[in-house]
């Protein structure tokens, strides 16, 4: 039963598990959906949804699935225009009529089942030839018939539009959890949710924790005398430096790199944090301001940071061939550069093993020649809940050679 | 089915949409654990207290913190105390029982009736937390190793667990749970809310803070959008500080009651000066 629609949450991203489905079946037979679609939506919801950021997934589906909308090669555009451009008087019904209709929605309620409906559905569509509004039996608008948009049967199959009776199909087609999605753009606490996973735990700083072990070793050795051992916490050792690109291109993006820019230095959380700024890619020199005024050698990364530093580097990484590839390619007309700055990019790869490139731009205009170029360099994902997810991952799975390397140079 | 019938339907303080109540109603009939998120101030905790109330059962809360571990909520055994007493010989230290104090699962699963249990923003707990406790909710009994004894559930707990998305719930955990996410109330919804809250309020204010409050909330650049307790608060100074209705639609006195920070306060300035006085964004 309802075994499409599993494949139908699967399809649309809803990740549903067998022991989800399972449970949300028993409930099912166990009769706590009261035989309806409303019902079927909010539990079906509870049941097999995890996550607000998969109710706008949910909604598609439950859509597709029950909203009638996927029907055969039927002349669908025309239904729904037919259905889009409503009447927008609602026929006036009196309390006996309306008394009489919800008596007829039970009965039908009582008959019919979702099958049936369906079928019935695909096949008015099929008789039905023209636009109808009002009335009993064709899908149209502003109707009692079952089937159709603005009208007054909550048990019926609704084609997109807005409703005058709650329902289920309204609500799934509303999208209303569509701001919720994954992959749209994040805002500060949600990337620093994303930053947080980006840890390294050791013990530093004061010794403040009771090590139940030393202390129980320690009391015998004195003969019962208690001795009580402290340890130090653990704390993240994760040091992090942020290059941002301020260039002219990246200027639709400048809220979103702030929020990035202001969860991690919010955060806290870091070991340490360090920032700076870059026109479209990197020379000798990087910034410490956005308006690029404060230079300071690029050099002096290498310098002053040893390799266990993540980098993480945010920029479009579309710009000239020559910017990236020639000597004196900078966009800067006063700027020379006796080094091409793919160089420079080579260096900071080679001296930070952990780096990544963060992209605001969408995975589908990464055509570009140079973005292609750098995205061999450096790891590069997109500047998305998901992307930065990825990327935290991939700045955390090399820890341990890092660790086994300043394990064997120190 | 006669739990989810007749059980939760909100309670006289609290007000909970038609899809919670029936929610609720399933997780307790099948005695699965619910996990309720949302935005702060949507009423997760509050939600734990009204079904206590309206079920008219005992309820348990189990505070999470950042050090918080699974453990602490099955048992502690009190080594520590056992040490010291030994050390004084002034009492019997044979019995470990003694020792083991049971936390507030463990509580919950020996009591003599069924009790709600709320685990309250089990986000802020370690990442791996929950996975902890996967066994202990899935079986509801969990196992004493200093006693060599198992501690089954007499009474299923009515388990609520709320979370602030601080982190994300591993998948595991949340495959055994039920999820609900409360969405802000809309203003329709909030002018019940605030009824429940204010009943001799009038209705004038009401309706004229109301609009205000969803224009703040709606500015561009906040850092903390006000949320219903705000609301509430404010709604209360207004009533309170007897402010003329007009006043409310010229300006928005007791500002600090809604918003918390100077930048929030500046940028609300900053627009409001923007969009020409007060009140004239379209809403609608």
């Amino acid at each position: 039963m309802f075994i499409d629609f599993f494949y139908t949450l699967r399809k649309k991203g809803v990740p549903v598990s067998i022991t989800e489905w399972m449970s949300f079946m028993e409930a099912l037979y166990n009769g706590y959906f009261q035989s309806s679609l409303n019902h079927l939506y909010y539990l079906g919801r509870a049941f097999l949804v995890k996550s607000e950021a998969y109710y706008d997934a949910f909604d598609l589906a439950f859509q597709e699935y029950f909203g009638g909308i996927k029907t055969e090669n039927l002349e669908l555009d025309k239904v729904m225009e037919w259905l889009e451009n409503p009447l927008h008087r609602l026929p006036k019904l009196s309390p006996e009529e309306m008394a009489e209709l919800q008596r007829q929605i039970q009965e039908f309620r009582n008959t019919h089942d979702m099958d049936e409906l369906m079928r019935q559905f695909r096949e008015r569509l099929k008789e039905q030839k023209e636009r109808h509004d009002g009335g009993g039996k064709w899908i149209g608008t502003g109707g009692t018939s079952p089937f159709g948009a603005y009208g007054f049967h909550p048990g019926g199959i609704r084609v997109g539009g807005e409703s005058g009776m709650q329902s289920a199909a309204k609500v799934a087609s509303e999208r209303r959890f569509r701001n919720y999605r994954n992959d749209i753009i994040l805002d500060v606490r949600q990337t620093k949710m994303a930053l947080k996973k980006l840890r390294e735990l050791k013990r530093e700083g004061l010794e403040e924790e009771l090590d139940i072990d030393e202390t129980i070793d320690k009391t015998a050795k004195e003969g019962g005398e208690i001795e009580l051992v402290f340890n130090r916490s653990r704390e993240n050792s994760v040091r992090l430096i942020l290059l941002m690109d301020t260039g002219g291109s990246m200027l639709p993006y400048t809220e979103l790199c702030e929020r990035l820019f202001s969860a991690a230095s919010q955060m806290e959380h870091f070991k340490e944090f360090r920032y700076y700024f870059f026109h479209n890619t990197i020379y000798q020199d990087i910034y410490e301001d956005i308006q690029n005024y404060k230079k300071v050698p690029t050099e002096k990364l290498f310098s002053n940071f040893h390799k266990g530093y993540k980098v993480v580097i945010v920029g479009d990484a579309s710009m000239a061939y020559s910017e990236l590839f020639d000597i004196n390619g900078c966009i800067d007309y006063f700027y020379t550069n006796d080094k091409p700055s793919l160089e420079w990019l080579l260096r900071i790869k080679e001296h930070f093993p952990h780096s990544v490139w963060l992209n605001p731009t969408h995975m589908n205009f990464w055509g570009h020649y140079t973005v292609d170029t750098i995205g061999k360099i450096f790891p590069m994902y997109e500047l998305t809940i998901d992307g930065l997810k990825d990327a935290v991952k991939t700045l955390s799975s090399r820890t341990k050679s890092i660790r086994q390397l300043s394990a064997m140079s120190a | 089915m006669a739990n989810a019938t007749q059980g939760y339907r909100g309670s006289d303080d609290y007000i909970a949409s038609k899809p919670l109540m029936e929610i609720v109603n399933v997780s307790v009939a099948l005695g699965k654990p619910l996990v309720v998120k949302g935005e702060p101030g949507t009423g997760k905790t509050l939600l734990a207290h009204s079904i206590s109330r309206a079920l008219n059962k005992k309820l348990l809360i189990w505070n999470i913190k950042s050090t918080t571990k699974a453990k602490d909520g099955l048992y502690v055994y009190d080594t520590v105390q056992r040490l010291n007493d030994a050390r004084f010989k002034d009492k019997d230290i044979s019995d470990i029982r003694q020792y083991i104090k049971l936390g507030r699962l463990g509580q919950s699963f020996k009591s003599e009736e069924q009790l709600v249990l709320l685990i309250d923003e089990i986000d802020k707990a370690d990442i791996e937390f929950p996975n902890d406790l996967l066994n202990e909710l899935d079986e509801m009994s969990f196992h004493i190793h200093e006693l060599d004894e198992e501690v089954v559930a007499r009474h299923r707990p009515i388990v609520i667990i709320t979370s602030n998305s601080e982190k994300e719930l591993p998948d595991a955990f949340l495959r055994r749970c039920l999820f609900y996410y409360i969405e802000f109330p809309d203003d329709e919804m909030m002018e019940r809310i605030v009824k429940v809250h204010y009943p001799d309020i009038e209705n004038k204010l009401v309706k004229e803070a109301l609009k205000k409050f969803y224009w703040i909330r709606e500015m561009d650049g906040l850092r903390k959008k006000p949320s219903t307790s705000e609301l509430l608060d404010w709604i209360k100074a207004l009533s309170l500080g007897g402010i003329h209705l007009e006043k409310i639609g010229s300006e928005i006195p007791f500002l600090g009651t809604l918003l918390k920070n100077e930048q929030d306060t500046d940028r609300f300035i900053k627009l409001s000066n923007a969009q020409g006085g007060f009140g004239f964004k379209r809403r609608f």
